[in-house]
């Protein structure tokens, strides 16, 4: 589904350049629920950002479902990211002058989609996520945990194969982030890939696969006997709260 | 390529916004609102000015004399004169360039009440003219009809009076038609009530105030003999007039022993002359509205682009957001920009329309006020109006256009961070 491979990114910070990725190779196969983890500075949202095309890298090769994504137009990245990959933000970043619904219903304005077959999908999918009440409300009238659902499904109206979270639970109480990983959990049941950025262990716990970035490379890659090992210490913590 | 769902976005877009759409419209609101009642207003004015002499034929002069300032042939300084009607008879034979010639006697003007009927009685402005002189200065008969070529040849005792000297000397239910002034001790048959259709005044005193009686009864009535006082020329289309006043003064010099270069003894005025310092000012008026107006419409513009950079600033994240979930940068551009000219061409519309409003509310008012006022019609034409809106369309375009590009530009992820 998504091949990196010997990935870099720097930016130009005025005279310096910040080498922020130093050569990332990362597979991720269709179905994946991946994590990535590091100390800020480690280059994830960087990395994330290239997932979800709205970043290019310097060098190497990143393939998207047998696409070669490099040096699109802008319009067409737009595109690409419109048929495959949903965002979901820390801050959720719904639009405040539009309600529940509408804002569900953005991605499909995009696409085309008239506005009441856009808006009947958008009512399904809040209905999905149990926020059906809640559809004309805006957003400064809902809670945390109910504007991230909201993000949530607008992040999969566009029936995308990716599920991009940078820490998507990173506003939000133990309880709330652990519905909205439960959410999660669920679409990626569903087949979707879901790849969070995160640096809560108790979240990238419940994962089944953490990727560690350290200084702009990955560090180590956990998965299944040690992810066990890991979840255990993280629960045990979990429990505690 | 009309796109329903494109204006409902703008219209909730700006409808969630109010204070700023508010704003922006204002400034250009207020920038075409100042540039059409300004300009509505300066053409009031050249209106007002311009009616008052519009039917003067333009290609006028007018002659009188004064007393003399140099000795010539024999003459003391300061000897005072007149025209004679010779001179009237050798102008009309000699100076080819002359389209019509009126001279003018004046009455007994300044001896108070110099017209009576039974036990009325006023002072009047009474003149003795040529039929000629209506084609001069218009005046239109509101009853009745205007002296002509018969009544000067017969020396007809007629007259044709102002609408003032009909209030004066008669009852309302009066018609003054046929009825009979005594005017300096000399009975005249009304023949006709005239109005001026100019404000330009020869001679003094009030128009409404006037008598005009034929030049050849008034010179045989009260004995003039063969003064001529005063006379008015025009000049035929191709000579202009003020060559043509040149050439007349010299002749009177040459005819009546005056020194050639005796600048004070011939009084004479052209319309020609006063017409080009009219225009010079109203031109200056017309370019003095363009600038402020323009200067007004450009403050607007700036204004509306500064408050869209404001704006795109404030919603650097929502564009961010937008872009990240599929709108792609095209879509945000025309979103913006329409936006803006949507914004621009309603408020330039509204504006438009309120400036015309007022220019109609106090051309209303201007009606009433009647003839006496210098500003009238107050209006502003249509080209005009739509270049302006022209000029905001364009503006909003561009207004919207800067900070769109730079919205753009800035990365969905940077954009979507920007707290």
């Amino acid at each position: 589904m998504i091949k990196l491979n010997n990935i870099h990114k720097s930016y130009e910070m005025g005279n310096n350049s910040l080498h922020v990725l130093k050569g990332i190779d990362l597979t991720i196969e269709q179905g994946d629920f991946v994590s990535i983890m590091g100390s800020s500075g480690s280059g994830k949202s960087t990395l994330l950002n290239i997932l979800g095309m709205l970043d290019n890298y310097d060098k190497g090769t990143y393939h998207l479902a047998g696409n070669l994504i490099a040096n699109m137009s802008e319009k067409k990245a737009a595109q690409y990211r419109n048929d495959m990959v949903g965002f979901v933000f820390q801050s959720f970043n719904l639009i405040s002058f539009k309600n529940a619904m509408e804002n569900v219903a953005l991605p499909l304005y995009y696409k085309g989609v008239p506005r009441k077959k856009r808006n009947q999908i958008a009512l399904e999918y809040l209905e999905k996520l149990g926020l059906k009440e809640w559809a004309s409300h805006m957003p400064n009238e809902m809670s945390g945990g109910q504007k991230q659902r909201v993000a949530i499904a607008r992040a999969l109206i566009s029936q995308p194969k990716i599920i991009l979270a940078d820490e998507p639970t990173g506003a939000l109480d133990t309880a709330t982030s652990y519905e909205v990983m439960d959410i999660l959990k669920e679409i990626n049941e569903a087949g979707i890939t879901v790849i969070i950025v995160t640096h809560e262990h108790d979240i990238a716990a419940m994962t089944r696969q953490i990727i560690r970035l350290k200084d702009g490379q990955i560090h180590e890659i956990i998965r299944n006997g040690e992810l066990k090992q890991f979840q255990k210490e993280y629960v045990k913590e979990l429990e505690t709260v | 390529m009309f796109d329903i769902d494109l204006w409902r976005e703008i219209v909730s877009a700006l409808k969630k916004n109010r204070l700023r759409s508010f704003m922006t419209a204002f400034g250009v609101f207020w920038g075409i609102f100042m540039l059409v009642v300004m300009s509505g207003a300066g053409k009031a004015l050249e209106n007002g000015v311009l009616d008052g002499v519009r039917a003067f034929a333009t290609n006028s002069a007018f002659f009188w004399t004064e007393r003399t300032s140099i000795p010539h042939e024999g003459f003391q300084r300061g000897r005072r004169w007149n025209y004679e009607t010779s001179d009237i008879d050798y102008i009309r034979e000699n100076v080819k360039e002359v389209e019509y010639l009126s001279p003018r006697l004046f009455g007994d003007n300044q001896a108070g009440n110099n017209t009576i009927r039974g036990e009325r009685a006023g002072a009047f402005n009474v003149y003795g003219d040529y039929p000629d002189y209506f084609k001069i200065d218009r005046w239109t008969p509101v009853k009745g009809r205007l002296i002509n070529e018969i009544d000067m040849i017969q020396e007809r005792k007629v007259c044709n009076i102002g609408e003032r000297v009909v209030e004066v000397m008669f009852g309302k239910d009066e018609d003054p038609i046929g009825q009979y002034l005594k005017i300096s001790g000399v009975y005249f048959q009304v023949v006709g009530v005239i109005h001026a259709e100019t404000r330009i005044n020869i001679g003094g005193g009030k128009k409404e105030e006037t008598i005009i009686m034929p030049f050849s009864t008034m010179r045989k009535a009260y004995n003039y003999g063969n003064r001529v006082y005063f006379f008015s020329v025009t000049s035929k289309p191709g000579t202009k007039v003020s060559d043509l006043e040149e050439k007349l003064k010299k002749i009177l010099k040459d005819r009546h022993k005056i020194a050639p270069e005796d600048e004070q003894a011939i009084g004479s005025f052209n319309i020609e002359k006063e017409f080009v310092k009219f225009n010079a000012l109203f031109i200056g008026i017309q370019v003095l509205t363009w600038i402020v107006g323009i200067g007004t419409l450009l403050a607007g513009v700036i204004g509306v682009s500064n408050i869209m950079l404001v704006i795109i600033k404030e919603r650097t994240q929502e564009i961010g957001i937008q872009r990240a979930i599929g709108a792609t940068p095209g879509t945000i551009i025309k979103h913006i920009v329409a936006e803006s000219v949507f914004l621009t061409v309603m408020a330039g519309y509204i504006g438009l329309s309120l400036g015309v409003g007022i220019l109609e509310v106090l051309n209303q008012i201007l009606l009433r006020g009647g003839d006496e006022l210098f500003f009238r019609n107050p209006e502003i034409n249509l080209t005009m109006g739509l270049s302006a809106l022209a000029v905001l369309v364009v503006a909003g375009i561009i207004a919207g256009l800067i900070p769109a590009k730079r919205a753009v530009s800035i990365k969905p992820i940077d954009a979507i961070r920007d707290e």
